[in-house]
């Protein structure tokens, strides 16, 4: 392969890398569970997927190419999803957002719908 | 130094980078202290996980590393979906405890 192509792989394995420790201070270091998921969730997957590009860049063959693609299509779509189901859940089983997390939103919306009668149990 | 020489550097930086990655992602899943901060934590491994494989694919040249790569994100994906069911529906306990009882940690 040629040079170019070979120094573009390398700095994209580095920069995914970096992205995904970077993530992982960021899961260890923030005080609750959402404010970890901020980290986790977003500089995750451009981690994962830089490295995918990264293989892509290094092979250059169209069906590589389109697979890594496909891979980090799948990663930006999935992890928005699986976040927002796991910070829903987390909140519905009672964890608690770290101090002063000041607009709740979601405990707003659901004391709106109790209030108004309409709470199904749990509210799942 | 030529391009084949930064790659080789390079993908040993980035599996040391991984490497250093998963130990720290590791601890948070040791530590919790919640269900949800594991999860949170185990859906992070994965990740890195996916990453580790695409580094080790350009590392020894075999491409097939990316099918196991995808295949891994789908599964980490459908594994945290399935995780976040459980904790919906996992009875309810005092989220300010620091030291869960012994019967929970194992969950």
């Amino acid at each position: 392969m040629s040079g170019v192509g070979a120094v573009v792989s390398g700095l994209l394995l580095i920069a995914g890398a970096a992205f995904a420790l970077i993530a992982t201070i960021g899961v260890l270091r923030f005080p609750d569970v959402y404010t970890r998921m901020h980290a986790a969730s977003k500089a995750g997957p451009v981690g994962a997927g830089l490295v995918l590009i990264g293989l892509a860049v290094h092979a250059a063959e169209f069906g590589v190419v389109t697979r890594a693609l496909a891979g980090v299509a799948f990663l930006l779509l999935t992890s928005p999803l699986s976040a927002h189901l796991l910070a829903r859940a987390a909140y519905l089983s009672g964890e608690k957002p770290v101090e002063g997390t000041d607009p709740d939103a979601l405990r707003e919306a659901r004391e709106a719908r109790i209030g108004a009668g309409t709470e199904s149990a749990g509210a799942r | 130094m030529s391009g084949a020489e930064f790659l080789d550097i390079a993908v040993l930086v980035a599996l040391g980078l991984l490497s250093l990655a998963l130990l720290l992602g590791l601890y948070r899943i040791v530590r919790g202290p919640s269900l949800a901060d594991r999860i949170v934590a185990l859906d992070m491994l994965v990740l890195v996980g996916v990453g580790f494989i695409a580094a080790f694919g350009v590392k020894t040249g075999f491409t097939l590393y990316l099918d196991v790569g995808i295949a891994l994100s789908l599964v980490g994906f459908l594994a945290t979906i399935a995780f976040a069911r459980y904790l919906l529906q996992a009875p309810r306990r005092e989220p300010e405890s620091d030291a869960p009882a012994a019967g929970e940690a194992g969950r």
